[in-house]
Protein backbone atom coordinates (compact mmCIF):
# COMPACT_ATOMS: atom_id res chain seq x y z
CA UNK A 1 0.00 0.00 0.00
CA UNK A 2 1.03 3.38 -0.76
CA UNK A 3 1.01 5.99 1.43
CA UNK A 4 0.03 9.48 1.63
CA UNK A 5 2.48 11.96 0.67
CA UNK A 6 5.26 8.69 -0.23
CA UNK A 7 7.06 9.96 -3.58
CA UNK A 8 6.81 6.81 -5.79
CA UNK A 9 10.76 6.18 -6.19
CA UNK A 10 13.37 7.11 -3.61
CA UNK A 11 16.41 6.83 -6.32
CA UNK A 12 15.58 7.82 -9.95
CA UNK A 13 18.42 7.47 -12.62
CA UNK A 14 20.98 6.46 -10.15
CA UNK A 15 20.68 9.77 -7.81
CA UNK A 16 18.71 10.05 -4.50
CA UNK A 17 15.47 12.36 -4.58
CA UNK A 18 17.76 15.43 -3.28
CA UNK A 19 20.29 15.03 -5.97
CA UNK A 20 22.54 13.09 -3.67
CA UNK A 21 24.81 10.32 -5.12
CA UNK A 22 24.43 6.80 -2.43
CA UNK A 23 27.39 7.64 -0.02
CA UNK A 24 27.45 11.45 -0.14
CA UNK A 25 26.35 13.27 3.03
CA UNK A 26 24.51 16.25 3.50
CA UNK A 27 26.33 19.36 4.26
CA UNK A 28 27.48 19.57 7.90
CA UNK A 29 28.25 22.93 8.97
CA UNK A 30 29.42 22.89 12.92
CA UNK A 31 30.19 25.88 15.15
CA UNK A 32 31.52 25.73 18.86
CA UNK A 33 30.38 28.05 21.59
CA UNK A 34 27.47 29.40 20.42
CA UNK A 35 26.07 29.75 24.42
CA UNK A 36 28.19 32.16 26.51
CA UNK A 37 26.04 30.80 30.08
CA UNK A 38 26.88 27.04 29.43
CA UNK A 39 30.40 25.67 29.79
CA UNK A 40 30.84 23.96 26.71
CA UNK A 41 28.38 24.26 23.41
CA UNK A 42 27.73 23.50 19.70
CA UNK A 43 25.57 24.09 17.16
CA UNK A 44 25.03 22.01 14.07
CA UNK A 45 23.24 21.79 11.00
CA UNK A 46 23.57 18.34 8.45
CA UNK A 47 21.14 19.43 5.77
CA UNK A 48 17.90 20.72 7.13
CA UNK A 49 18.43 19.22 10.06
CA UNK A 50 19.56 22.01 12.86
CA UNK A 51 20.80 21.43 16.62
CA UNK A 52 22.15 23.21 19.46
CA UNK A 53 24.07 21.29 22.33
CA UNK A 54 25.01 22.56 25.69
CA UNK A 55 27.31 21.05 28.22
CA UNK A 56 27.35 22.17 31.85
CA UNK A 57 29.23 20.77 34.50
CA UNK A 58 30.73 18.84 35.80
CA UNK A 59 29.15 19.72 38.75
CA UNK A 60 26.99 18.73 41.78
CA UNK A 61 24.88 15.83 41.19
CA UNK A 62 20.93 16.12 41.62
CA UNK A 63 19.26 13.87 42.90
CA UNK A 64 22.12 13.11 45.02
CA UNK A 65 22.15 9.70 45.63
CA UNK A 66 22.80 9.02 42.03
CA UNK A 67 25.92 10.76 42.38
CA UNK A 68 29.06 7.61 41.93
CA UNK A 69 32.41 8.31 44.61
CA UNK A 70 34.84 6.90 41.98
CA UNK A 71 33.76 8.20 39.15
CA UNK A 72 31.44 10.97 37.38
CA UNK A 73 28.29 10.28 35.38
CA UNK A 74 27.05 11.96 31.73
CA UNK A 75 23.53 13.05 31.69
CA UNK A 76 21.74 13.84 28.39
CA UNK A 77 18.67 14.94 27.83
CA UNK A 78 17.15 15.21 23.39
CA UNK A 79 14.54 17.55 23.06
CA UNK A 80 12.59 18.42 20.45
CA UNK A 81 11.27 21.97 19.57
CA UNK A 82 7.66 21.71 19.04
CA UNK A 83 8.28 23.30 15.83
CA UNK A 84 10.92 21.21 14.32
CA UNK A 85 8.66 19.42 12.35
CA UNK A 86 6.33 20.05 9.62
CA UNK A 87 3.14 19.58 11.94
CA UNK A 88 3.64 20.83 14.97
CA UNK A 89 5.03 18.30 17.66
CA UNK A 90 3.74 18.03 21.31
CA UNK A 91 6.28 19.33 23.52
CA UNK A 92 7.90 17.44 26.83
CA UNK A 93 9.51 13.73 27.20
CA UNK A 94 7.87 11.11 25.03
CA UNK A 95 8.94 7.81 24.31
CA UNK A 96 11.27 8.65 21.73
CA UNK A 97 13.07 11.17 23.16
CA UNK A 98 13.81 9.06 26.28
CA UNK A 99 15.23 6.74 24.39
CA UNK A 100 17.47 8.67 22.51
CA UNK A 101 18.62 10.82 25.70
CA UNK A 102 19.79 7.32 26.97
CA UNK A 103 21.28 6.08 23.51
CA UNK A 104 23.28 9.36 23.48
CA UNK A 105 24.40 9.08 26.96
CA UNK A 106 25.75 5.59 26.15
CA UNK A 107 27.57 6.76 22.99
CA UNK A 108 29.10 9.22 24.71
CA UNK A 109 30.22 7.68 28.03
CA UNK A 110 33.26 5.69 26.83
CA UNK A 111 35.25 8.53 25.41
CA UNK A 112 34.55 10.87 28.91
CA UNK A 113 37.31 10.07 31.39
CA UNK A 114 34.68 10.05 34.11
CA UNK A 115 36.97 9.37 36.59
CA UNK A 116 38.77 12.34 36.92
CA UNK A 117 35.02 13.68 38.11
CA UNK A 118 34.17 11.88 40.94
CA UNK A 119 31.13 12.69 42.36
CA UNK A 120 29.86 15.25 39.89
CA UNK A 121 27.77 14.75 36.98
CA UNK A 122 27.95 16.17 33.24
CA UNK A 123 24.81 17.95 31.73
CA UNK A 124 24.56 17.64 27.91
CA UNK A 125 21.14 19.11 26.86
CA UNK A 126 20.38 18.64 23.27
CA UNK A 127 17.58 20.46 21.46
CA UNK A 128 16.51 19.73 17.81
CA UNK A 129 15.05 23.22 16.19
CA UNK A 130 14.82 21.63 12.49
CA UNK A 131 14.21 17.94 12.16
CA UNK A 132 14.41 16.29 8.63
CA UNK A 133 15.68 12.66 10.00
CA UNK A 134 19.06 12.25 11.29
CA UNK A 135 18.55 14.09 14.34
CA UNK A 136 20.19 11.19 16.76
CA UNK A 137 23.07 11.41 14.66
CA UNK A 138 23.61 15.51 14.41
CA UNK A 139 22.54 15.26 18.14
CA UNK A 140 25.47 13.19 19.04
CA UNK A 141 28.11 14.95 16.59
CA UNK A 142 26.92 18.64 18.63
CA UNK A 143 27.29 16.74 21.82
CA UNK A 144 30.71 15.80 21.48
CA UNK A 145 31.92 18.93 20.71
CA UNK A 146 30.14 20.66 23.20
CA UNK A 147 31.75 18.56 25.35
CA UNK A 148 35.15 19.42 24.05
CA UNK A 149 34.60 23.14 24.58
CA UNK A 150 33.51 22.35 27.88
CA UNK A 151 37.07 21.33 28.42
CA UNK A 152 35.40 17.98 29.43
CA UNK A 153 38.78 15.86 29.47
CA UNK A 154 38.33 12.99 26.68
CA UNK A 155 40.18 10.33 24.76
CA UNK A 156 38.65 11.22 21.37
CA UNK A 157 36.08 12.54 19.84
CA UNK A 158 32.25 10.80 19.17
CA UNK A 159 31.25 11.04 14.88
CA UNK A 160 28.14 9.90 14.09
CA UNK A 161 25.68 9.10 11.10
CA UNK A 162 23.28 6.99 9.55
CA UNK A 163 23.29 4.42 6.60
CA UNK A 164 20.43 2.79 4.86
CA UNK A 165 18.73 1.34 2.46
CA UNK A 166 16.02 2.36 0.05
CA UNK A 167 14.83 0.99 -3.60
CA UNK A 168 17.19 -1.31 -2.87
CA UNK A 169 19.80 0.44 -3.10
CA UNK A 170 22.74 1.02 0.38
CA UNK A 171 22.59 4.44 1.11
CA UNK A 172 24.18 7.17 3.40
CA UNK A 173 22.92 10.20 5.49
CA UNK A 174 19.04 9.47 5.20
CA UNK A 175 16.84 13.04 4.64
CA UNK A 176 13.07 12.43 5.59
CA UNK A 177 11.72 10.22 2.54
CA UNK A 178 14.08 7.87 2.49
CA UNK A 179 13.73 7.48 6.63
CA UNK A 180 10.26 7.06 6.23
CA UNK A 181 9.42 5.31 3.31
CA UNK A 182 13.07 3.68 2.95
CA UNK A 183 13.61 -0.06 3.87
CA UNK A 184 16.19 0.11 6.80
CA UNK A 185 18.03 3.12 8.62
CA UNK A 186 21.35 2.30 10.88
CA UNK A 187 21.94 5.01 13.37
CA UNK A 188 26.34 4.57 14.46
CA UNK A 189 28.16 6.50 16.44
CA UNK A 190 32.20 5.78 15.63
CA UNK A 191 35.23 6.86 17.68
CA UNK A 192 37.52 7.93 15.11
CA UNK A 193 40.63 7.63 16.90
CA UNK A 194 40.50 4.00 17.76
CA UNK A 195 37.65 3.19 15.63
CA UNK A 196 35.44 1.67 18.02
CA UNK A 197 31.77 1.65 17.85
CA UNK A 198 29.69 2.89 20.52
CA UNK A 199 26.50 3.08 18.69
CA UNK A 200 24.73 1.63 16.54
CA UNK A 201 20.66 0.74 16.22
CA UNK A 202 18.68 -0.77 13.55
CA UNK A 203 15.31 0.01 12.00
CA UNK A 204 13.95 -2.36 9.19
CA UNK A 205 15.99 -5.41 7.78
CA UNK A 206 19.48 -5.53 6.05
CA UNK A 207 21.59 -8.66 5.37
CA UNK A 208 25.08 -8.93 7.15
CA UNK A 209 27.22 -8.42 3.77
CA UNK A 210 24.78 -5.07 3.75
CA UNK A 211 25.56 -4.16 7.10
CA UNK A 212 29.19 -4.62 6.43
CA UNK A 213 29.05 -2.22 2.98
CA UNK A 214 27.63 0.43 5.09
CA UNK A 215 30.04 0.07 7.99
CA UNK A 216 32.19 0.91 5.34
CA UNK A 217 30.88 3.93 4.05
CA UNK A 218 29.89 5.24 7.66
CA UNK A 219 33.61 4.73 8.61
CA UNK A 220 34.82 7.12 5.41
CA UNK A 221 32.19 9.26 6.08
CA UNK A 222 32.75 9.69 10.22
CA UNK A 223 36.48 10.39 9.01
CA UNK A 224 34.94 13.49 7.23
CA UNK A 225 32.77 14.77 10.21
CA UNK A 226 36.18 13.76 12.46
CA UNK A 227 37.74 16.59 10.29
CA UNK A 228 34.98 19.04 10.65
CA UNK A 229 34.21 18.68 14.43
CA UNK A 230 38.72 19.56 14.34
CA UNK A 231 37.94 22.66 12.34
CA UNK A 232 35.16 23.82 15.09
CA UNK A 233 36.84 23.74 17.37
CA UNK A 234 40.18 25.22 16.20
CA UNK A 235 37.96 28.09 15.22
CA UNK A 236 36.84 29.22 18.00
CA UNK A 237 40.18 29.11 19.93
CA UNK A 238 41.61 30.75 16.17
CA UNK A 239 43.78 33.96 16.17
CA UNK A 240 41.88 36.74 14.79
CA UNK B 1 59.77 2.76 15.30
CA UNK B 2 60.05 6.21 13.96
CA UNK B 3 60.44 9.12 16.23
CA UNK B 4 58.10 11.35 15.17
CA UNK B 5 56.65 15.16 16.49
CA UNK B 6 53.00 15.66 14.71
CA UNK B 7 52.58 19.22 16.34
CA UNK B 8 54.94 22.41 16.98
CA UNK B 9 54.28 24.59 20.33
CA UNK B 10 51.16 26.34 20.93
CA UNK B 11 48.93 24.16 18.43
CA UNK B 12 45.85 24.35 19.15
CA UNK B 13 44.47 20.53 19.51
CA UNK B 14 41.55 18.70 20.34
CA UNK B 15 40.75 15.36 22.48
CA UNK B 16 42.21 12.47 20.55
CA UNK B 17 44.63 14.23 18.74
CA UNK B 18 47.48 12.16 18.22
CA UNK B 19 50.47 14.48 19.47
CA UNK B 20 53.90 12.24 18.52
CA UNK B 21 54.93 8.88 18.06
CA UNK B 22 57.63 7.16 19.70
CA UNK B 23 58.51 5.68 23.01
CA UNK B 24 61.31 8.43 22.94
CA UNK B 25 58.54 11.02 24.05
CA UNK B 26 56.51 11.63 27.26
CA UNK B 27 53.11 12.48 27.90
CA UNK B 28 53.00 15.79 30.70
CA UNK B 29 49.39 16.90 31.81
CA UNK B 30 46.22 16.14 30.06
CA UNK B 31 47.88 14.41 27.57
CA UNK B 32 47.98 9.91 27.60
CA UNK B 33 49.92 7.41 25.83
CA UNK B 34 48.25 4.59 23.61
CA UNK B 35 50.89 2.09 22.71
CA UNK B 36 53.29 4.09 20.78
CA UNK B 37 51.77 7.26 20.61
CA UNK B 38 50.99 10.67 22.86
CA UNK B 39 47.13 11.97 22.29
CA UNK B 40 45.95 14.93 23.66
CA UNK B 41 42.82 14.76 26.45
CA UNK B 42 41.49 18.04 26.13
CA UNK B 43 41.06 20.96 23.90
CA UNK B 44 44.23 22.99 24.95
CA UNK B 45 47.46 24.02 23.45
CA UNK B 46 50.40 21.72 23.29
CA UNK B 47 52.88 22.80 25.45
CA UNK B 48 56.39 20.77 24.67
CA UNK B 49 59.11 20.77 27.38
CA UNK B 50 62.08 18.44 26.56
CA UNK B 51 60.25 15.06 25.82
CA UNK B 52 57.65 15.59 27.59
CA UNK B 53 54.29 16.96 25.98
CA UNK B 54 51.59 18.56 27.68
CA UNK B 55 48.28 20.36 26.99
CA UNK B 56 46.96 23.85 28.63
CA UNK B 57 43.23 23.76 28.95
CA UNK B 58 41.64 26.79 27.30
CA UNK B 59 38.06 25.86 29.24
CA UNK B 60 36.87 23.94 32.05
CA UNK B 61 35.45 23.74 35.16
CA UNK B 62 38.09 24.32 38.48
CA UNK B 63 38.81 21.59 40.03
CA UNK B 64 39.99 22.05 43.82
CA UNK B 65 43.43 21.28 44.91
CA UNK B 66 45.81 21.64 48.86
CA UNK B 67 47.22 24.92 49.02
CA UNK B 68 44.80 26.67 46.22
CA UNK B 69 43.97 30.26 47.30
CA UNK B 70 40.24 30.69 46.54
CA UNK B 71 37.36 33.31 46.55
CA UNK B 72 34.27 31.89 48.10
CA UNK B 73 30.30 32.98 49.19
CA UNK B 74 29.09 31.76 52.42
CA UNK B 75 26.41 29.75 51.47
CA UNK B 76 25.04 28.44 54.89
CA UNK B 77 26.03 28.42 58.42
CA UNK B 78 26.30 25.31 60.60
CA UNK B 79 26.64 24.35 64.25
CA UNK B 80 30.29 25.15 64.15
CA UNK B 81 31.07 26.74 60.81
CA UNK B 82 30.19 27.82 57.28
CA UNK B 83 29.46 25.99 54.25
CA UNK B 84 31.50 27.96 51.49
CA UNK B 85 30.59 28.24 47.44
CA UNK B 86 33.99 27.75 46.16
CA UNK B 87 32.76 27.77 42.26
CA UNK B 88 33.73 24.45 42.07
CA UNK B 89 31.89 20.78 41.86
CA UNK B 90 32.09 19.87 45.66
CA UNK B 91 31.11 21.63 48.77
CA UNK B 92 33.64 23.35 50.37
CA UNK B 93 33.43 24.21 54.56
CA UNK B 94 35.46 26.70 57.00
CA UNK B 95 35.31 25.33 60.19
CA UNK B 96 35.03 27.84 63.37
CA UNK B 97 38.54 27.16 64.07
CA UNK B 98 40.32 27.78 60.71
CA UNK B 99 38.04 31.23 60.75
CA UNK B 100 39.95 33.33 63.15
CA UNK B 101 42.50 33.04 65.96
CA UNK B 102 40.37 34.03 68.39
CA UNK B 103 38.40 31.24 70.96
CA UNK B 104 34.65 31.25 69.72
CA UNK B 105 32.29 29.46 72.42
CA UNK B 106 30.04 28.35 69.50
CA UNK B 107 27.57 27.68 72.59
CA UNK B 108 27.39 31.41 73.12
CA UNK B 109 27.88 33.11 69.78
CA UNK B 110 25.80 33.60 66.70
CA UNK B 111 27.93 32.81 63.90
CA UNK B 112 26.26 34.94 61.13
CA UNK B 113 27.96 37.80 63.23
CA UNK B 114 30.90 37.32 61.82
CA UNK B 115 30.60 35.88 58.26
CA UNK B 116 26.81 35.97 57.03
CA UNK B 117 25.03 33.91 54.51
CA UNK B 118 26.23 35.85 50.92
CA UNK B 119 29.34 37.45 52.62
CA UNK B 120 32.79 36.68 50.05
CA UNK B 121 35.48 35.12 51.50
CA UNK B 122 39.41 34.77 50.47
CA UNK B 123 40.55 31.53 51.83
CA UNK B 124 42.95 28.77 51.28
CA UNK B 125 42.14 25.31 50.58
CA UNK B 126 44.05 23.15 53.47
CA UNK B 127 42.91 19.97 52.52
CA UNK B 128 40.88 18.00 49.80
CA UNK B 129 39.58 14.63 50.95
CA UNK B 130 39.83 11.54 49.07
CA UNK B 131 36.01 11.67 48.52
CA UNK B 132 36.44 15.23 47.29
CA UNK B 133 35.22 17.03 50.81
CA UNK B 134 36.67 20.38 50.46
CA UNK B 135 38.17 22.13 54.05
CA UNK B 136 39.35 25.85 53.68
CA UNK B 137 41.31 28.09 56.17
CA UNK B 138 41.30 32.09 56.56
CA UNK B 139 43.55 32.22 60.15
CA UNK B 140 46.80 33.39 59.17
CA UNK B 141 47.10 36.92 56.67
CA UNK B 142 46.00 37.77 54.01
CA UNK B 143 43.13 35.60 53.96
CA UNK B 144 40.03 37.09 55.59
CA UNK B 145 36.53 38.79 54.63
CA UNK B 146 35.71 40.87 51.70
CA UNK B 147 33.81 44.05 51.98
CA UNK B 148 33.36 46.67 49.59
CA UNK B 149 34.81 46.00 46.09
CA UNK B 150 33.41 44.63 43.28
CA UNK B 151 34.09 40.79 42.21
CA UNK B 152 33.87 39.50 39.17
CA UNK B 153 34.23 35.85 37.61
CA UNK B 154 36.27 34.21 35.14
CA UNK B 155 37.40 30.79 33.83
CA UNK B 156 39.87 29.64 35.91
CA UNK B 157 42.08 28.35 33.51
CA UNK B 158 43.07 31.77 32.22
CA UNK B 159 43.96 32.69 35.89
CA UNK B 160 48.00 31.97 35.21
CA UNK B 161 47.51 34.30 32.44
CA UNK B 162 45.71 37.20 34.84
CA UNK B 163 49.18 36.68 37.25
CA UNK B 164 51.56 36.62 34.69
CA UNK B 165 54.70 35.47 34.60
CA UNK B 166 55.86 36.67 38.38
CA UNK B 167 53.02 38.58 38.82
CA UNK B 168 53.66 41.08 36.02
CA UNK B 169 50.26 41.53 34.68
CA UNK B 170 48.19 41.43 37.93
CA UNK B 171 51.22 43.62 39.50
CA UNK B 172 50.71 45.98 35.71
CA UNK B 173 46.85 46.05 36.70
CA UNK B 174 47.38 47.48 40.30
CA UNK B 175 49.94 49.83 39.57
CA UNK B 176 47.88 51.60 36.80
CA UNK B 177 44.56 51.73 38.17
CA UNK B 178 45.89 52.27 41.94
CA UNK B 179 42.88 49.30 43.21
CA UNK B 180 43.69 46.36 45.35
CA UNK B 181 43.43 43.23 43.27
CA UNK B 182 42.85 39.73 44.69
CA UNK B 183 42.59 36.67 42.49
CA UNK B 184 41.39 33.28 43.58
CA UNK B 185 42.32 30.13 41.98
CA UNK B 186 38.77 29.26 41.07
CA UNK B 187 38.50 31.88 38.71
CA UNK B 188 36.82 34.90 41.44
CA UNK B 189 38.50 38.33 41.56
CA UNK B 190 38.12 40.67 43.95
CA UNK B 191 39.00 44.53 43.15
CA UNK B 192 38.62 47.35 45.29
CA UNK B 193 39.24 51.06 44.88
CA UNK B 194 38.08 53.98 42.60
CA UNK B 195 34.89 52.84 41.20
CA UNK B 196 36.14 54.38 38.03
CA UNK B 197 39.20 52.60 38.01
CA UNK B 198 37.43 49.41 39.06
CA UNK B 199 35.59 49.47 35.98
CA UNK B 200 38.52 50.42 33.96
CA UNK B 201 40.29 47.12 35.47
CA UNK B 202 37.24 45.18 35.06
CA UNK B 203 37.47 46.12 31.86
CA UNK B 204 41.14 44.91 31.28
CA UNK B 205 40.53 41.62 32.88
CA UNK B 206 37.68 40.38 30.58
CA UNK B 207 39.82 41.71 27.65
CA UNK B 208 42.51 38.76 29.12
CA UNK B 209 40.08 36.57 29.52
CA UNK B 210 38.88 36.72 26.13
CA UNK B 211 42.51 36.71 24.49
CA UNK B 212 44.62 34.88 26.91
CA UNK B 213 45.73 32.37 24.66
CA UNK B 214 47.14 35.05 22.27
CA UNK B 215 50.57 36.45 22.19
CA UNK B 216 51.66 39.91 23.51
CA UNK B 217 48.23 40.44 25.39
CA UNK B 218 50.70 42.25 28.32
CA UNK B 219 51.57 45.14 25.98
CA UNK B 220 47.75 45.50 24.52
CA UNK B 221 46.62 45.56 27.71
CA UNK B 222 49.18 47.89 28.51
CA UNK B 223 48.53 50.19 25.57
CA UNK B 224 44.35 49.77 26.67
CA UNK B 225 45.03 50.95 30.21
CA UNK B 226 47.59 53.75 29.21
CA UNK B 227 45.03 54.79 26.87
CA UNK B 228 41.98 54.89 29.51
CA UNK B 229 44.57 56.66 32.07
CA UNK B 230 45.14 59.32 29.31
CA UNK B 231 41.50 60.00 28.61
CA UNK B 232 40.43 60.73 31.86
CA UNK B 233 43.17 63.21 32.51
CA UNK B 234 42.64 65.17 29.78
CA UNK B 235 39.12 65.13 30.82
CA UNK B 236 39.42 65.96 34.01
CA UNK B 237 41.72 69.03 32.90
CA UNK B 238 39.81 70.50 30.57
CA UNK B 239 36.67 70.76 32.93
CA UNK B 240 39.01 72.79 35.49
Amino acid sequence: MVKKGQPEKLIVKGKRLDGRGFDQMRDVSIKAGVIPEAEGSAELSLGETKVIAAVYGPREVIPKHLANPEKGIIKCVYTMASFATPDRNRPGPSRRSVEISKVMAEALTPVVNLEKYPKTSIDVFVEVTNANAGTRTAAINAASVALADAGIEMNDLVTSIAGGKADGQLILDLFNPEDNYGEADLPIAYLPRTGEVSLLQMDGELTPAEIEKLLKMIKKACEELYKKQKNALRERYKLK
Amino acid sequence: MVEKLLVENKNIVVPGEVLAEGMNFLPGKRAFREKEKICASILGLVNINGRVISVIPLSGAYMPNKDDVVIGQIEDVGFSGWHVNIFCPYPADLNVAEATRKYLDTNKTELTRFLDIGEYIFAKVIKVSSSKFVILTMKDRPYRKLKEGTIIKICSTKIPRLIGKKGSMVNMLKQSSGCEILIGQNGLVWISGDPEKEQMVVRAISKIEEEAHREGLTDRIKTMLGGENGKKRTARETNS
